[in-house]
This record gives structure tokens, sequence and C-alpha cells, in this order.
């Protein structure tokens, strides 16, 4: 009988381990992190093209505009190709990468036949997705 | 100040906070909402918001590379966000509607008392704990991997550590921060689980905290681009470099230095909040 790390009963032996898991979710997070900074940097240099010369205001907090504070807004901000809204769709997938790590994991969980820790990982998904349901 | 000058002297602000904050193990969001506010009059709400997502970046990053190393253990990690990521929402929403004076006052006694933390002495078990019955159903014990192989653990004192969890992810929510060193404190101190494994699955927690009290930041406006960005970058290549000179580096005076550092930052942000701006 396979077990994993912590001596847990693995249903199917080799092929989907902690350690296997473990990997993918590393790559997930790596991949996210670099796609996310492309896209922030495309931003960065569209963003400081156009308004260098700007002057700055971040003393008095009078909130981001509306449009780049929900998904929408900032796909269309983004496709119009705004550099606040590039910048802003790259944060947008940013803060994506540990959602979807997280419902990865559920994935991984009840493939290994763990249904407490498939049960548990939803819990924190629908945490963060209820979060993040007042952005969409 | 202009747009171009303003970024590039935050993103090099944000590049040192992020290197220091990796070779101490400190973090760097911790001292970047002092930098932006105490340095650049940024208001503390845009400056928790630019922290919080420099936040998830560090923190995946980071746990990118540590999981491959097998020392993180993932389902103390998941079992124990169901209360960070609680809590961030209760931060976050508490963000929303505290006056900055009192975050501002908050966040100076944070970055004093983790000042005190990092320099206390890590905590050496020798001896195996017998097993808990409450971690052992949560199939919690695990081992790690050391110079004669791997190494057992027993985890201890679930419920106080999932307590603790909640109010790492409280401050979390409300300051912008990992809040790193109370995940570590709940874990090494109270759970009993390794240092090592303690720091990186608090590490590989971060992230998915940040990210319960995100949405709630960008729909209230916190998060703005022309901050975030130079902040984001800038931390990202910091912690990076970090991570890779970090084996060579001796960071004994790096923490002590830093942690002056931060005592006085916090010391700063109180006596501003008290007597001045916020």
């Amino acid at each position: 009988m396979m077990r994993s790390y912590d001596g847990f009963e693995i249903r199917n032996p080799g092929q989907w381990t902690d350690r296997r898991v473990e990997q993918i979710v590393g790559k997930l997070l790596r991949v996210g992190v670099g796609l996310s900074a492309l896209v922030i940097l495309t931003g960065a240099a569209v963003y400081l093209l156009r308004h260098a010369s700007d002057a700055t205001n971040y003393r008095v907090f009078h909130q981001t505009q509306p449009e780049l504070r929900h998904v929408r807004g900032i796909a269309k901000s983004a496709l119009a190709l705004e550099g606040r809204g590039i910048i802003q769709l790259g944060l947008l997938l940013l803060i994506a990468t540990p959602v979807a790590r997280v419902a990865f994991s559920i994935f991984g969980f009840l493939e290994e036949g763990d249904m407490m820790y498939a049960v548990f990982t939803a819990i924190v998904l629908a945490i963060l997705l209820f979060s993040l349901n007042a952005t969409v | 100040m202009k747009v171009l000058e303003f970024t590039a002297l935050v993103w090099l602000g944000s590049f040192i906070a992020g290197l220091i904050g990796s070779l101490t193990g400190l973090g760097g969001g911790v001292i970047l909402v002092p930098f932006l506010t105490l340095v650049f009059k940024v208001d503390i709400r845009y400056a928790i918001g630019a922290s919080l997502v420099s936040v998830i970046a560090t923190s995946s990053g980071a746990a990118a590379a540590y999981v491959r190393e097998g020392f993180t253990n993932i389902r103390i990690g998941m079992f124990l966000e169901m209360a960070t990521t609680v809590g961030a929402l209760v931060g976050a929403y508490l963000t929303a509607s505290a006056p900055s004076k009192l975050i501002a006052i908050i966040f100076g006694v944070v970055l004093i008392l983790s000042a005190y933390l990092a320099r206390k002495p890590r905590s050496q078990r020798e001896r195996q704990l017998p097993m808990d019955r409450l971690a052992t159903r949560l199939r919690m014990n695990g081992s790690f991997p050391d110079l004669s192989g791997s190494r057992a653990y027993n985890v201890q004192k679930v419920p106080t550590g999932f307590s603790l969890m909640f109010g790492a992810g409280v401050l979390s929510g409300l300051l912008g921060i990992g809040s790193g060193a109370a995940k570590v404190l709940a874990m090494d101190r109270t759970m009993k689980i390794p240092f090592k494994v303690s720091t990186t699955t608090s590490n590989f927690m971060i992230g998915v905290t940040a990210a319960a009290s995100a949405g709630v930041y960008l729909h209230r406006g916190y998060i703005d681009p022309g901050l975030a960005m130079p902040v984001m970058l800038g931390v990202l290549a910091g912690s990076l470099l970090g991570a890779r000179i970090l084996t060579k580096a001796d960071t004994k005076w790096l923490r002590i230095v830093f942690s002056m550092v931060i005592v006085i930052l916090g010391l700063e942000m109180i006596y501003d909040a008290l007597l001045r701006r916020f």
C-alpha cells in the first residue's frame, strides 16, 4: 500500500501523491506571478509613456476611479489599452493566483481520496469567492 | 512630484524593502506602509492596498520554491487558512470603517511587537512530542527532510492555534501585511510545529490570506494602479534577489539593524498619528 509523506493512504498509487500536487502547485504559483508581473510591466510602459509628467496625488484619499474597482471595468479599460487599466488587470491576475492554487488543491485532495481536506479547501475557496464577489 | 519621478523612487524603495525583508525573513510588507506614509506622505489606505498586493506577489513567488523542498505542510496550511481568510475578511471590513488614526496606531504597535518577536531565539525541540488526538484525526502530523533523512513531528493544541490564526488574519486584512510573524508564532510556539515547517507553511498561507482581503480592498478603491505598480514590481524584484543571495549572506547584523529600524518606524507612526497627520 502506498502512503504519502504523512502516512496517509493513497488510493491511486504513484499518480497523485502529495509531492506531485506540490510540484504542480509550485509551477502554478510561479506562472501566475510571472504572468501578472509581465502584464503590470506592459501597463507600466503605457502609463509612463503617456503620463510621465502628470502630477501625483496620493496624500489625500479619494478612492481609485470607480471603473478600475471591478472586473468588468478593468477588462474594458485594459482592452482600450489604457495603462492604468492594464496594470489593474495584472493585479487581478496576481490576486487570482492564490485562488487558483486553492481551487486546484480541491482537485488534488479529491484525487488522493482525502474527502475531509477537499471539504476544508472548498470552504477556503468559498470564503475567497465571497470576498471577490464584490468586485465582479 | 511628477509621475515618472514618483514611480522610480517608490520602485527603488520597494526594491530595498523586498531585499531586506527576504534577507532577514521579516518580510517587506511590514516596512512598506510606514515607508510610503512617512516618506512619500501617501494616505495610509492607498499604502495598505499597495502593500497587500506586494504581499501576494512575494508569498506566491517564495512558496513556489519552498513547496518543492518538502518542508511545507499543505494540510496544516489549508486547515488554518479557514481561520486566516475569515479573519482577513473581518480585518478588511474593519479597515474600511475604522479611522486612519487608529489604524496607524495599531500599525505602530504591530511593528514594535514584530521587531521584538524577531529578536527572540527560535525554539529547539529534540524530544518527540506525544500524538495529539485532534491533530492525528486531522492528519496534520508530518515529517520533513533533515541531515539524517527525515524527521517526524506531532502537532499540538490545534484549537488554540486555529484561534490565533484568526487573529493573524484580522491583522493581515486590517493592515495590508502578511502577518507572517504572528502565523509563525502560532505554529511554532503553540502548535509545536518545527520552525522551518512553520515558516514555509506560514509563507504558503500568506498569499491566500491576503487574497481574501484583496477583493474588499479593490472594491473600496484602496488599490491604485499608479502606486501598486512600482510597489509590486519593486518588492518582487528585491525579494527574488534576496532569496538568491540568502545562502551566502550573514544576516545576523542585518536582522539587528532592521529590527531597530522597524521599532523607530513604529514609534514614528504612533507619534505622527497622535500628534499630527492621519
